[in-house]
């Protein structure tokens, strides 16, 4: 038990050493850490939020949203496909989404069937073996389809709704010109989003708040106003509420959408008030030039998230590809649109559900408090330790200020984050690392009271506390595994410390200690314990 | 001479005393009990949704006019609380009807009225918590605590008999009502961090069982003449001075970490420090005492002789 040979030595300080150096950038300066050379550990342990002060934001999707949208995907698709049917376009009528439910009706009943294979043909799953996403088939009035996403299909709408949805809130948060967001997806339908150093959350809520779906329809002037102020609108129209207040109807079909937008940025209208200029891609702008060509003289409406901007008439064609908005705007909210046009819509509306800010002074106060208590016990651990077991003692401290630097290491290699939780944790490893050599010296002072030799009593000291240790760390493993699984932000940081803490504590307070004791009586050959 | 907490070759009779310690526990159980569903748990916005604010200002503020000013903005009663000096002021609002999104709505409402009517306030903290979000907080909370305890019980089962599983899930059992009861007791808020301590309670208070419960089985088959009681009084004893050195060492740690750490961990470290006293009071007192009221007997497996055999034949 006493014995270490080479190889032992050797694997037991390689790994000291190696924790050892990647821990060392935590201790330097950025410029000192510029000047480490290539091949050795960089990286420093990151602080969280909760110490270095920002916002935590979670945002959440809610998957009929995502359904919604799959459907009037739908709507344009069978519109399409059908218009170039073979043997000329299908006519259809009656498009409406009701229930999850894409309905219609095909008007040569002769074609229903031609209708149906070919929505099922664009349809079709793209990979092999792939789930069906929507499922067509023929209603119950004569002529009728009904095409509804499956099960699979919303799964898969959702996912890669979200998916989008990260790459768009990346690009609004980096608009804003904060240093290092993280950003990332948790569970099907949530994004968690966490900006170190922000002052003020409320702008960045705004900004991840909105859709930001941008559209341009035509103004239905043939709509009936009796029945408009029912809340009725003709088929293939919409009622939308104006910015200003009223209602307007509009054509549903979009003559062209913000998803063909390349830049967008602040500008002034004829008067002088901040707007939002924007321009199309080339398609899009042929697009938009051929539109407005169409219906000069008519009014078309600038629709943002459902919201009537402005409608203004088509006085003349717009070739140039590019336009201005302009309505009632402040500089700021002018920036914020124009922000928000640039990066490109949500593809599904999120709501902030959960929210933790930490300004930056509570945090650095939260640092030195910490700090200073951390010291404390450790120097209140220390004390204890070297007054009871003297030599072993001291033993125990030196194994225990490597294992604090090996928890740093380790945690700065894996990028995991230190928290406030994280620092409790760290707190509790020690009293953890403590408490196994208490268990080896006890064990040895008791084998000593029996009247063993001083080597046979280290020896069983060892061998039995090591035994005891093994169960009751594995049990402690057990629980920090359950917390990290199950808990969430300040428990699970509080977790991968323990973890962590757990393993290396094993290893420095008994691999090591022992390595040192067992030194120290091969050289000394002590005749006599004083434990 | 070293220092020693516990004398050596203590020779308590822990198990003479064990109807009296069974008695108090059960009262102590009980009263936490009774006091968590007299009393309740002062909840915070983890678990019932909400928002927290907590809130520097330049002077300290007139407690009253700030509530009533909170209150205008019309979202629900305001729970001010002063947090750690008197002009900083933990604000809390209860849940908002309407959607998800409608506690966003009041956060931003809050500080926009503070930052109208006291110039130069300043938000150190803000969390917000949707009804969703707390329920399924809640849901976790509890799968945690439970499944450790679960894991905890299989594991102690597997490694020793069913009998020390029992034992040792009852004494956690009361250390985890216990700690409940005090935070009902002194209403100090119970979040996240909370019930991190508790998961970390159980683990350490079953640190110190298991080391109590290995000794047992060693004796047990060392000393095959001796009675039960016999040997969980000599476990105890030879185990006293380890599990007291650990709880002075972790409290030590915990005590520079409730009066000078930061005052957002006070509510965490004062479980700590209470779960560490309770554990090692349950160690000590209840859950070996209990293996005799389960019927655990003297009797070793012989398959296990050898490795008994193996632990004497050292020196």
């Amino acid at each position: 038990m006493l014995d270490f040979p080479a190889w032992k030595n050797w694997s037991i300080w390689l790994t000291v050493l190696v924790c050892f150096l990647l821990a060392v950038p935590n201790a330097l300066t950025p410029s000192q850490i510029a000047m480490i050379p290539d091949g050795l550990p960089k990286s420093q342990l990151p602080l969280g939020l909760d110490l270095r002060g920002g916002s935590h934001l979670m945002l959440e999707a809610t998957a009929n949203e995502v359904e919604k949208a799959k459907l009037e995907g739908l709507e344009d698709t069978v519109r399409s496909e059908l218009r170039v049917a073979e043997g000329g376009a299908i006519a259809v009528s009656d498009l409406s989404i009701n229930r999850g439910q894409l309905s219609f009706a095909v008007g040569d009943v002769t074609r229903v069937d031609q209708a149906v294979a070919i929505l099922n043909k664009v349809t079709a799953p793209l990979g092999v073996g792939a789930a069906r996403e929507v499922s067509v088939s023929r209603g119950s009035l004569p002529g009728q389809i009904i095409l509804q996403p499956t099960a699979a299909g919303i799964s898969a709408a959702v996912d890669g709704a979200m998916a989008q949805a990260v790459e768009v809130i990346r690009k609004r948060i980096d608009e804003l010109g904060t240093r290092e967001p993280t950003i990332v997806r948790q569970g099907k339908t949530r994004i968690v989003v966490q900006v170190p150093g922000l002052q003020d959350p409320e702008a960045l809520k705004a900004l991840l708040g909105k859709t930001a779906k941008l559209e341009f329809k035509l103004v239905d002037a043939a709509a009936d106003p009796e029945e408009v102020a029912q809340g009725r609108a003709p088929p293939g129209s919409q009622i939308l509420p104006v910015q200003q207040g009223g209602q307007v109807v509009v054509k549903r079909r979009a003559i062209i959408t913000g998803d063909q937008l390349v830049d967008s940025q602040v500008s002034t209208d004829q008067n002088g008030a901040p707007a939002v200029s924007f321009r199309f891609d080339s398609t899009g702008g042929r697009r938009f030039a051929q539109a407005t060509t169409e219906n000069v003289g008519k009014p078309f409406a600038i629709i943002l998230d459902g919201m009537v901007i402005s409608a203004p008439n088509i006085n003349e064609p717009i070739l140039g590809g590019s336009g201005v908005i302009s309505g009632s705007y402040t500089v700021e909210t002018a920036n914020e649109l124009a922000i928000l046009l640039r990066s490109g819509k949500l593809p599904v509306e999120l709501k902030v559900v959960e929210e933790r800010t930490v300004g930056p002074d509570l945090g650095a106060d939260s640092i030195r408090a910490g700090a200073i208590a951390s010291i404390v016990a450790v120097l209140a651990v220390s004390l204890l330790m070297i007054l009871t077991y003297g030599r072993f003692g001291v033993y125990a401290v030196i194994a225990l200020f490597i294992n604090i630097i090996m928890i740093l290491g380790i945690m700065s290699a894996a990028g995991f984050t230190l928290t406030l939780p994280g620092i409790a944790g760290m707190v509790l490893t020690i009293g953890a690392a403590v408490d196994a050599n208490v268990l080896v010296n006890e064990r040895i002072r008791e084998e000593q009271r029996k009247g063993r030799g001083v080597i046979a009593s280290v020896e069983v000291g060892f061998r039995e506390a090591t035994r005891t240790i093994w169960d009751a760390n594995s049990l402690n493993i057990i629980v920090a595994i359950i917390m990290f699984l199950f808990g969430s932000g300040p428990i699970k940081g509080f977790a991968v410390v323990l973890s962590i803490g757990i393993a290396t504590s094993v290893f420095t307070a008994v691999t090591l200690v022992r390595w040192m004791v067992a030194r120290w009586l091969t050289s000394a050959r002590p005749a006599a314990l004083d434990i | 001479m070293p220092l020693k907490l516990v004398p050596d070759n203590t020779n308590i009779g822990f198990v003479k005393l064990r109807f009296l310690a069974f008695a108090f526990t059960i009262a102590l159980t009980i009263g936490a009990g009774a006091l968590l569903g007299l009393r309740g748990l002062n909840l915070g916005v983890d678990f019932l949704g909400g928002l927290t604010m907590q809130v520097e200002f330049k002077a300290p503020p007139e407690l009253d006019t700030l509530r009533v000013r909170v209150n205008q903005v019309g979202v629900g009663d305001a729970a001010l609380q002063e947090f750690g000096k008197p002009s900083t002021i933990l604000v809390r609002l209860p849940l908002p009807d309407g959607d998800q999104a409608a506690v966003q709505r009041v956060v931003a409402k809050v500080r926009k009225a503070l930052e109208k009517d006291y110039p130069g306030v300043s938000f150190a903290r803000v969390e917000s918590v949707s009804g969703k979000v707390s329920d399924e907080l809640i849901t976790d909370g509890l799968w945690a605590v439970g499944l450790s305890m679960l894991f905890v019980a299989v594991f102690t089962w597997f490694r020793f008999e069913w009998y020390f599983g029992v034992s040792t899930v009852v004494a956690l059992v009361h250390d985890v009502v216990v700690t409940l009861g005090f935070f009902a007791l002194t209403q100090l808020e119970f979040d996240l961090n909370i019930v991190a301590a508790v998961l970390t309670i159980i683990g350490y208070s079953l640190n110190d069982k298991v080391v109590i419960d290995d000794r047992i089985r060693e004796n047990l088959r060392k000393y095959r003449q001796m009675d039960i009681k016999g040997i969980i009084d000599l476990s105890v004893n030879e185990t006293l001075p380890r599990t007291v050195m650990t709880s002075v060492t972790l409290l030590a740690a915990l005590v520079a970490l409730l009066f000078l750490g930061p005052e957002v961990i006070f509510g965490f470290t004062a479980a700590m420090v209470l779960g560490i006293v309770v554990g090692t009071y349950s160690s000590i007192f209840v859950s070996s005492s209990l293996l005799i009221s389960l019927g655990v007997k003297a009797k070793p497996l012989a398959t296990e002789d050898k490795r008994a055999a193996g632990a004497e034949r050292v020196g």
